[in-house]
């Protein structure tokens, strides 16, 4: 089988499993994204690596390996942000496959590709497959975007991180974890100011875990060792071995799915639970209605460039399909019209009497939120001719 | 692939002739847009924009109207990033006050910026709670412990104290900002 441009982000723990199962079944011409160099902790899960590739970019490393034991396999390393390309990049391929390991990450891969999709060129849709472990809990998911629910959709889902009260860290710290966190939230602006912490410096790290152990002792509390600094500060949750081959094989599962049509795939969210025994769940997530990312397409509108900013938003108000009363408008680099607070409507007033020509080019799209609508609107607003 | 497409197609998604793509607002930014623009907030409190390009770095000032701050004039800067509203918006007092839950530092013990936050919550609900932190100071969440301590023991000492600390005394050798306004 011969496949041709399929990207994966990520050379990491779901990255290793996901670009050797790729590699071995069959898809001959991959991509893989990374931004990070490989640490020495990674060795025991991240089999594409060994001690002598420790600080090289973990996509260059895993990308030779993999090429050097699968013949025939094209993969091209990229070593920087997903966030660095756009949506040229992202446009070559036919199916992305993430394991992100950030909220933030996810929502932009996400955006990016909903925002990708042309009603006019089929190959603009690229589906977007997404794994996630925490411990022994995993997650897979198949996105079509603007087709299915969306990352987006789902965000009022996520569990936020568990966060200890403020309070609690300041006056009765009862665990070690609350000495840390005291000592990374509350200690360092006081006694560091402006300095920002770096979490991955190792004497910024000393630091916190000197302060931390000082106040463990104040309070009898046991247990504040480097390695727990560590992992406070950065969030580690332990990462399982097992966890991430379960997950990366639900992923190129699908993948292969996709792209051969062998098989329905999957609809459209899979959880896996080994903490508790071994489990799987599968349900569809719904489209969120006014998703602020594929619940809100840009419509096109047909304006004249002679129009002022009032006459338009008084145009949008008479649409019987849009209940608007008191809109805010802008587009991507400027604000048109804000409602409130007082001072930022102050300063945009002046745009009203603005030609719309004046403000944004003919196909530019604007962004209307109002306490009438669920979320926001998005119009691409032409000139007519 | 093509099975996708059929999809797409049955969906009867408007034709599109717009030029080249442009960006679009982040969810993030348009979600802050929102928040910002539908804040009712009452005569007592106020937003700035120090850079009005900037929506997700501002400052909010409280000027109570009852209760034992009432007279001063509190400033809070709120910073939001690109994971709003996944993770909180910022917030910290600009001034050295005395009250329980806001230390030193200005470091605010707000449930909904921390540990209760929710992405359905929205600025304006953190902003009322800012707000009743004025009104009710609670001491059994303290962030500065002698304030706490002081408002635990004696409500009547405790008042005079914020009463001093706003007109920029001392207490227990610590100067406070004056904040009348």
């Amino acid at each position: 089988m011969t496949v041709a441009d399929h990207p994966k982000c990520g050379a990491g723990g779901l990255g290793c499993e996901v670009l050797k199962n790729l590699a071995l079944s069959g898809f001959t011409d991959i991509h893989v994204i990374d931004m990070d160099t490989i640490d020495v902790s990674n060795l025991n899960r991240q089999f594409l690596f060994r001690a002598a590739d420790v600080g090289k970019p973990k996509a260059t490393v895993a990308a030779e390996f993999v090429m050097r034991r699968v013949k025939g396999v094209t993969i091209t390393p990229y070593y920087g942000a997903i966030q660095d390309k756009g949506p040229d990049y992202y446009m070559q391929f036919q199916l992305v496959i993430c394991g992100l390991d950030s909220v933030e990450a996810r929502r932009w891969i996400n955006a990016t590709l909903v925002d990708m999709v042309d009603p006019e060129n089929q190959e603009s849709l690229k589906p977007l497959i997404d794994g996630g472990t925490e411990g022994f809990k995993g997650q897979s998911r198949v996105i079509l975007p603007t087709l299915s629910s969306c990352y987006e959709c789902s965000l009022d889902m996520l569990t936020p991180r568990a966060a200890v009260p403020m309070c609690t860290l300041a006056s009765i710290p009862r665990q070690p974890a609350h000495c840390i966190e005291w000592a990374s939230i509350l200690e360092w602006p006081r006694i560091m100011g402006d300095k920002k912490l770096d979490n991955d410096d190792p004497e910024h790290i000393t630091w916190l875990y000197e302060k931390a152990l000082e106040r463990a002792k104040e309070f009898n509390i046991t247990g504040v060792t480097y390695s727990m600094t560590q992992g406070v500060v950065k969030n580690i949750i332990p990462a399982i071995a097992s966890t991430n081959a379960i997950i990366a094989a639900s992923c190129c599962n699908e993948a292969l799915k996709i792209i051969t049509s062998c098989s329905p795939f999957m609809n459209n969210y899979m959880m896996y639970m080994g903490d508790e025994g071994v489990y799987t769940h599968t349900f569809e997530h719904e489209k969120k209605e006014g998703c602020p990312v594929c619940g809100t397409l840009a419509t096109d509108y047909e304006a004249s460039g002679e129009w002022t900013l009032d006459e338009f938003i008084e145009r949008l108000k008479e649409k019987p399909d849009i209940q608007i009363k008191k809109p805010t408008l802008s587009t991507e680099r400027r604000k048109l019209y804000y409602a409130g607070p007082p001072q930022l409507m102050e300063m945009t007033r002046p745009n009203l009497d603005k030609k719309l020509k004046d403000l944004m080019d003919s196909g530019e799209e604007v962004a209307i939120t109002d306490p009438g609508l669920p979320f926001s609107l998005r119009l691409n607003v032409i000139f007519s001719k | 692939m093509l099975k996708i497409w059929s999809m797409k197609q049955q969906q009867a998604a408007s034709n599109a002739e717009g030029g080249p793509k442009k960006k679009k607002v982040t969810a993030a930014q348009l979600r802050a847009q929102k928040d910002i623009t539908e804040l009712a907030l009452p005569s007592t409190m106020r937003t700035n924009f120090p850079d009005p390009e900037d929506i997700l770095n501002f400052t909010l000032t409280i000027e109570p109207d009852e209760g034992m701050y009432k007279g001063g004039s509190f400033n809070f800067t709120f910073a939001i990033n690109q994971n709003f509203p996944h993770e909180p918006p910022k917030v910290k007092c600009t001034q050295k006050i005395y009250h329980p839950n806001i230390d030193l530092e200005g470091n605010v013990c707000l449930n909904i910026l921390r540990e209760d936050w929710k992405p359905v919550l929205n600025l304006n609900a953190v902003i009322v709670g800012l707000q009743f932190l004025f009104l009710e100071p609670n001491p059994s969440d303290p962030l500065n412990k002698e304030a706490a301590e002081d408002l635990r023991l004696t409500r009547e000492n405790f008042k005079r104290n914020v009463k001093s600390s706003m007109q920029g005394g001392y207490i227990k050798n610590v100067q406070f900002d004056k904040v009348l306004k």
